[in-house]
């Protein structure tokens, strides 16, 4: 029963893959002039476009053309960039590592700080601590990125104190994390976004569950508040919030884009701004592609999580 | 309920006057809320800064805001000038109004398709309702602002394109609260009823039942007028929005913030007016929700 809900879920996933790659591939047709002219640039000779157009099978139709970029795709061969004629895998190789190095940074700081401020202001129903975290989390939740981002430059890089870098400098042969001083404000800033959206689901899930008859139950037989909380209504109240936080780590996978490009940060982000720059298609393309398969497999987790967790469907009685 | 032949569905919502007396408890509701007053003022601030001052520039320095008014971080006027000697406060003035009616014009292209689908795919139900869905599905598994980049390096940076991408992000998002929202009225009687009198289908959905999401489509469109704002904003901040020398808040900050400590205003005038639009907007969204929360989960 579990195993065909998680295939089934898991084939689902793929097609929507492999229906994201069709929509990606055929907008780029859509592109006006010819790709080999863009790659050679001046020194485009008949000769040297027909060698491209042999090398790219850009003579081929398109569906055949879609199977042969389908099948790079799958064994690692991304295709070759127009702007440096590098081939796209040794371009963002190094920077793969360093976006999801970032993206699961903010994700360990986020999620417990997100469940635990929720958790709090529930607690604190009505009280000043619950309507100063409800009013904050408000206010987080509606600005964009880039803007907290600023802020928080601005005020510990650069007009106020003085005491963070405000961009990322990375030595050649180096790693993102041998400067952790530099990740500070690049992972605050995605924690600031994400967590409030859970926090603010953690609360609203809390207070339905703490006005349960069984927590109230619990309370009348008289077990402790803590473990009231902790054993009879925080399980209940999680499975919702788990689905917020799928959400919230997927939006990272595109969100990750405007802090990396803030903070100069060598991840995929920074590389896929430049890339749309010089309308350097393969590298979008090729970014695009991982970012969606990244949110498809959170999304694949979470929902794994969901039906694992999900008591009705662990003695096969659900359905 | 009496005995009216004759009458539409519509008439008999009319004549027991539910419909005008339920409004205004929901404004009333709305505006009793502190946070709401708030936000509604946050937003007039800077919508007002947004379409007045384009018509104050002249006045202010003479130039307009793409002119060079004076040498590069000159102390000139109320906030000096830019990197390329161009008045700070005359930009600010005038890098609104686009950010602005751009973002509009996406939630409402967002809007006009989520609810046609969403609706749709509820009143339809069967294999039209499971393509729609699934067809979210696809569009959803890929973030909006990668969506936005793959339509800039197509189309390039127009204000069309953007207005058309993030409408048509917002569109999944929005059909899938459509779709709920009316499932919980499609078998209500009076459409029941209405479909007896062989009223159109495309009526069906346009007078009974688009009257009754209102609720949560207003608060859809606060929310993704909020996410509009931020998106528009942020791709003009990536440079790959407004283009120079067009003055915009989203390209000043861009432009300006590699002298932020030399010229902070330069950055932080639009940033604040971004935060406030957003938090105002916001606000309303979510005082929208509280104040049509109950009439929507219970009923009239």
């Amino acid at each position: 029963m579990i195993v065909r809900l998680i295939l089934q879920r898991l084939a689902v996933s793929v097609v929507i893959l492999l229906v994201v790659s069709m929509a990606i591939f055929f907008a780029t047709l859509l592109l006006p002039g010819d790709p080999a002219q863009a790659i050679l640039g001046q020194q485009a000779t008949p000769e040297r476009i027909a060698a491209i157009h042999e090398q790219m099978n850009l003579d081929e139709p398109a569906w055949k053309r879609y199977v042969l970029w389908l099948g790079g795709l799958l064994t690692g061969d991304l295709g070759v960039s127009a702007a440096t004629s590098q081939p796209v895998s040794a371009l963002i190789g190094d920077r793969v590592g360093a976006s999801l190095f970032l993206m699961i940074a903010a994700a360990i700081i986020a999620i417990p700080v997100g469940i635990l401020v929720g958790i709090l202001a529930a607690l604190r129903r009505g009280r000043a601590t619950d309507t100063a975290i409800t009013g904050v989390t408000l206010v987080l939740a509606a600005l964009p990125e880039f803007v907290i981002g600023i802020a928080l430059v601005s005020l510990f890089a650069t007009v106020v104190f003085s005491v963070l870098p405000a961009v990322t400098m990375q030595p050649p042969g180096t790693q993102v994390w041998d400067f952790p001083a530099q990740l500070i404000l690049p992972v605050l800033v995605l924690v600031l976004v994400v967590s409030p959206y859970i926090a603010r689901m953690m609360r609203a899930t809390m207070l339905e569950v703490l006005d349960s008859g069984y927590v109230e139950m619990a309370r009348l037989k008289g077990v402790p508040e803590r473990r009231v909380i902790l054993r009879h209504a925080l399980p209940h109240a999680i499975g919702p919030v788990a689905q917020v936080i799928a959400i919230q780590l997927a939006w990272m996978a595109g969100g990750v884009v405007v802090v990396e490009f803030l903070f100069r940060y060598p991840g995929l982000g920074q590389a896929l701004i430049e890339a749309v720059n010089y309308r350097d298609v393969m590298v979008v393309v090729a970014i695009t592609m991982i970012v969606a398969a990244v949110y498809v497999v959170v999304n694949l987790l979470a929902d794994i999580i969901g039906i694992l967790t999900n008591p009705k469907l662990r003695t096969g009685g659900g359905q | 309920m009496p005995q009216t032949d004759g009458l539409s569905a519509q008439e008999l919502m009319r004549s027991k006057d539910a419909g005008s007396e339920r409004r205004s408890t929901v404004l009333t509701r709305f505006w009793s809320q502190r946070q709401a007053k708030v936000g509604v003022i946050l937003t007039a601030i800077v919508v007002l800064f947004a379409f007045v001052g384009p018509f104050l520039l002249p006045w202010l320095t003479g130039y307009s805001a793409t002119e060079f008014a004076a040498r590069p971080f000159q102390s000139d006027g109320l906030f000096g000038t830019d990197n390329l000697g161009r008045d700070v406060w005359s930009r600010f003035l005038a890098g609104g109004l686009n950010l602005i009616i751009f973002s509009v014009l996406a939630t409402l292209v967002g809007l006009v398709l989520g609810i046609a689908f969403g609706m749709t795919a509820a009143y339809a139900g069967g294999w039209l309702d499971s393509l729609i869905m699934r067809a979210n599905d696809v569009l959803l598994a890929v973030p909006q602002l990668v969506v936005a980049l793959l339509a800039v390096t197509v189309l390039g940076p127009q204000p069309w394109v953007l207005v058309i991408v993030i409408g048509v992000t917002h569109a999944p998002r929005i059909a899938r609260v459509a779709r709920s929202a009316a499932l919980n009225v499609i078998n209500e009687d009076y459409i029941r009823a209405a479909e007896m009198y062989a009223m159109p289908r495309a009526r069906i959905l346009a007078r009974e039942i688009m009257p009754n999401i209102t609720g949560p489509m207003a608060v859809e469109a606060g929310l993704r007028l909020t996410y509009s704002i931020g998106a528009i904003a942020s791709l003009s901040f990536l440079g790959l929005g407004m283009q120079p020398p067009a003055a915009d808040w989203g390209l000043m900050i861009n432009e300006n913030r590699i002298a932020l400590s030399l010229e902070p205003a330069g950055v932080l005038l639009p940033v604040l007016a971004i935060a406030l639009l957003t938090i105002g907007t916001n606000l309303i969204a979510d005082s929208i929700a509280h104040a049509s929360a109950n009439t929507n989960a219970g009923g009239q």
